[in-house]
């Protein structure tokens, strides 16, 4: 609209018209910004790119990743393809196990997985939904190459010697009638060349194994006699031989085959389990970071016994307010005498503030170990002076008392330097002023100065909980069973249990709780009110 | 010490007040200085002349290492400072810039537990004293340096002090405001009859807005006097120099007699002085002339006048006066002003010229 106004109006250049401002050459004024300004933001961006892309590269894309991993669970379709579909009708609520199409899905599914020795990986990833799932697939694994299956084989075959002959089923399986006539036996049969590929072998010279058979005799037995009549692709007359006996072949049950090598498999809570986790994506690990857990009939809470984690983000966050709150205390006081010494003076205290970082982190905490243990230096001397008796020291090592301890004294410097450079900023004359305006020394302290130091409270605020949120070495080294943090666990997660869906979903909630304190920071004290210095 | 006061009345007084940071230097060398209830009194003084600490001292910021401040009539050396209900402008102002102009007012009325109806009347009154009355929901920052500096005045108002002290508060202000501010800043503290103690290093700021100026240089008051006094008859030579501009000329006192003297300069030429502080005949003594008191070629001096030669070297025009830089007995910088009068002659560069005072204008100072 502005540039309409610019082209039927003409106004000469600065006029005061309605239109907008124009340059000397009649672009508008805004225009001409932009396009001066464009080599500017150009060359910006030209100065942070490489950095931006190698932390896009190398730290946010995995991150994002990482944090995928909390809702992916593409395992279970991907794995059990066709138990998926074959289960989507089956009602867990009716108490009753599944069909045979069911077992004979997980049928064909598991000896692809078997071969593909994909199926241990399902039952550690099904595990964590339920317990035992990992040993029942394993055991599922070992037996079912010896499956009472090999019996439609022999009998097929009887009848047919052809049907032993790879090329006959290359010949059926490459038709689109065929396919369309016998579904089951062709995916089976994509199955198969998978498996034959897998193992580098050549698909013409391989026996066909025992589940195509067992998927022949299914498709043959439930073909319509329309439909056979009807076919006239390649080996019509073998198909419809095969077809006109099959009834004569005794039937395997393939439930019982299942129940054979674990009863288990009659267990509809599995069943329920492998339905609930069917989708490609699952709140489950979200769920079990707070203590809940999806069953196949719904969300329900942890037994007691497992609720781990909501204790865990609560004691997270208290401690880390306590860390924070002791950060003020001792550092507030600290950081006003720096500020009010003279340079010299302040610079000899800041480095003593600034030595511990130039000690490694690992020193510290140790050295907080030799400290507060029950035999170390400040029981011995408040057994020396009589204040604790010596059979009953003071346990302050291991437990939240020593994690607090030890990460205050680690974060206080992130606490006194934000906090020092607000107050260095803050001139004397305001205090002499409150003075001289009749207030006491506290009230000029509290109404005059401490308002003004608040943006170094709240910088260093964010920084000691931030970082304290996510501490993980001093916990693990001093917090014993009561001082871990939630961190101590994404990290048993990421390397001992190896669950890293969980270890994603507790980091992003992690995450995500950083941000909505972020958030409300930002409402009640404002981020334009924080000052690094 | 030549800080005197009319005693009966004095409502400040220091009394042979010392004070020392390090306790070697003194910086306030044995000070006398009392001053009277409403008057305006100034102390002028370059920079570590020892002003500011005596105004510190009196607000009680710092301590006197020996003597007595007395504050009508009461010692106040142990009086902590938000005791002792003196009104203070700082140099940067000091408003508190986490309050609007309003609560800065009210502040100190808060802390004397005033009430709320009192105390919101007279925050009103304070703003509109200072024409601020619009401006009491502002912050600081959101106001000019004019601006800032009037609220600085009202909240140093607002308690109804007695005693004002102010520390170079036209500073960082622009001339015109500042030439501005100087009159409204008199006129309000006369008005209110409040008694004000005013640092300032700038000597128009002092002369113009003062009842009574102490020239402090060294930890002494070099001169205590009202301004016309303090331009016109400087006492020593630091006074005559600082003060307004001054030219200089360096000889030895050859006679004095009757209220005159007559100085033999270091070229040889003799003039004659008053003999303000010289120290006898045959002294050194540096003679002190106010520019616009020197006349050019002029025979209104009268015929016994002794006359000095002078070259033109620099003429400069200032619109209202003509300054012109000359060469007397071998000082390059001595100058006389000139008014722009229709019938005054401009002086060339290079011009030779005859010049001449009356010997009244002419000060013999210490040397």
């Amino acid at each position: 609209m502005a540039e309409a106004t610019a082209d039927t109006a003409t106004p000469t250049p600065g006029s005061v018209a309605t239109g907008p401002m124009l340059a000397a050459d009649g672009v508008p004024l805004k225009r001409s910004l932009a396009r001066a300004l464009r080599r500017e933001k150009l060359r910006a961006l030209a100065l942070i790119a490489p950095l931006l892309i190698f932390i896009l590269v190398s730290f946010i894309a995995p991150i994002v990743d990482m944090l995928f991993r909390s809702v992916e669970n593409e395992i279970v379709s991907e794995t059990l393809p066709r138990t998926v579909v074959a289960l989507k009708d089956w009602d867990y609520e009716s108490g009753e196990g599944p069909g045979e199409d069911v077992y004979a899905a997980l049928y064909v599914d598991l000896v692809e997985a078997e071969e593909m020795k994909t199926h241990t990986r399902l039952g550690s990833r099904l595990n964590y939904e339920m317990t035992g799932i990992s040993s029942l697939f394993r055991k599922t694994g070992r037996g079912i190459g010896r499956m009472d299956t090999d019996a439609y084989t022999k009998a097929i075959t009887t009848l047919d010697a052809a049907w032993n002959e790879p090329a006959t089923w290359i010949a059926v399986m490459d038709d689109d009638s065929a396919r369309a006539l016998l579904p089951e036996t062709a995916s089976a049969w994509s199955s198969w060349t998978r498996i034959v590929a897998a193992n580098n072998d050549d698909i013409a010279k391989e026996e066909p194994g025992d589940f195509l058979f067992t998927t022949l005799y299914r498709d043959l037995s439930a073909a319509t006699p329309d439909a056979l009549a009807g076919y006239e692709g390649p080996e019509a007359a073998r198909v419809r031989e095969a077809a006109a006996r099959i009834g004569s072949i005794e039937p395997v049950s393939l439930r019982e085959q299942f129940l054979d090598i674990d009863k288990d498999w009659s267990d509809v809570q599995v069943w329920g389990t492998i339905q609930a986790f069917s989708p490609k994506y699952t709140p489950g690990y979200f769920l079990s970071a707070v203590d809940l857990q999806e069953t196949p009939s719904g969300i329900e809470q942890q037994p007691d016994d497992q609720k781990i984690y909501r204790l865990l983000f609560k004691r997270t966050m208290f401690m880390s307010l306590a860390i924070m709150f002791s950060c003020i205390l001792l550092g507030y006081p600290v950081a006003f005498l720096l500020s009010s010494l003279p340079l010299r003076t302040s610079n000899v205290l800041l480095i003593l503030v600034l030595l511990p970082f130039w000690t490694s982190l690992l020193v510290r905490t140790s050295a907080w170990k030799v400290l507060l243990q029950q035999q170390g230096v400040i029981n011995d001397v408040l057994v020396w002076m009589g204040v604790v008796a010596d059979n009953d020291r003071l346990v302050m090592i291991n437990n939240q008392f020593g994690t607090i301890v030890a990460m205050t004294h680690i974060l206080l410097p992130f606490m006194i330097l934000p906090l020092y450079s607000v107050m260095k900023t803050i001139p004397p004359t305001y205090l002499r002023a409150a003075k001289s305006l009749g207030a006491t020394n506290w009230t000029a302290f509290w109404r005059v100065y401490f308002p003004q130091s608040v943006p170094g409270i709240g910088a260093g605020c964010i920084l000691v909980f931030i970082l304290s949120i996510g501490y993980y070495i001093t916990p693990e080294l001093v917090g014993g069973t009561t001082g871990t943090f939630i961190s101590n666990r994404i990290a048993y997660h990421i390397s001992s249990s190896l669950n890293w869906g969980l270890a994603a979903a507790l980091g992003t909630i992690l995450l995500v709780l950083v941000l909505a304190l972020y958030w409300v920071y930002d409402r009640i004290v404002g981020i334009d009110n924080v000052n690094l210095g | 010490m030549n800080a005197t006061g009319p005693a009966a009345s004095a409502f400040v007084e220091f009394e042979r007040v010392q004070k020392s940071y390090d306790g070697e230097t003194l910086v306030v060398k044995d000070l006398n200085l009392s001053v009277a209830k409403g008057e305006f009194l100034t102390m002028l003084g370059p920079s570590g002349s020892g002003k500011t600490t005596c105004l510190m001292m009196l607000a009680g910021f710092e301590t006197a290492t020996h003597g007595e401040i007395r504050l009508g009539g009461k010692e106040i050396n142990n009086i902590p400072p938000h005791k002792r209900g003196i009104g203070m402008v700082f140099q940067n102002y000091a408003l508190f810039p986490h309050m609007t102009v309003a609560e800065n007012l009210s502040f100190p009325l808060e802390v004397r537990k005033i009430d709320k109806a009192t105390r919101e009347e007279k925050v009103k009154r304070a703003l509109d004293m200072v024409q601020m009355g619009a401006f009491g929901g502002r912050r600081p920052a959101q106001l000019s340096g004019g601006q800032q500096q009037r609220i600085a005045l009202a909240r140093a108002l607002v308690f109804e002090p007695e005693l004002v002290l102010m520390d170079e508060p036209l500073g960082a202000l622009d001339k015109q405001l500042r030439e501005h501010m100087q009159f409204e800043i008199t006129n309000l503290a006369h008005n209110l009859g409040i008694t004000t103690v005013y640092v300032t290093h700038d000597q128009t700021e002092a002369l113009t807005m003062s009842d009574r100026v102490a020239v402090f240089d060294d930890g002494v008051i070099q001169q205590l006097a009202p301004p016309d006094e303090l331009y016109e008859q400087p006492q020593n030579s630091f006074v005559a120099q600082f003060i307004g501009e001054n030219n200089t000329l360096h000889g030895s006192v050859e006679k004095i007699s009757g209220g005159r003297c007559t100085v033999r300069l270091d070229d040889g030429q003799v003039i004659d002085a008053m003999p303000v502080k010289v120290a006898g005949e045959g002294e050194r003594t540096l003679i002190s002339i106010r520019p616009e008191r020197v006349e050019v070629n002029s025979d209104s001096l009268g015929p016994d006048a002794h006359t000095l030669d002078a070259e033109v070297l620099e003429f400069i025009y200032m619109g209202d006066v003509f300054r012109t830089r000359l060469r007397v007995a071998g000082n390059d910088n001595f100058v006389i002003k000139t008014r722009n009068r229709a019938d005054q002659t401009r002086l060339a560069p290079g011009e030779k010229v005859k010049i001449g005072w009356l010997p009244e204008d002419c000060r013999a100072l210490d040397a």
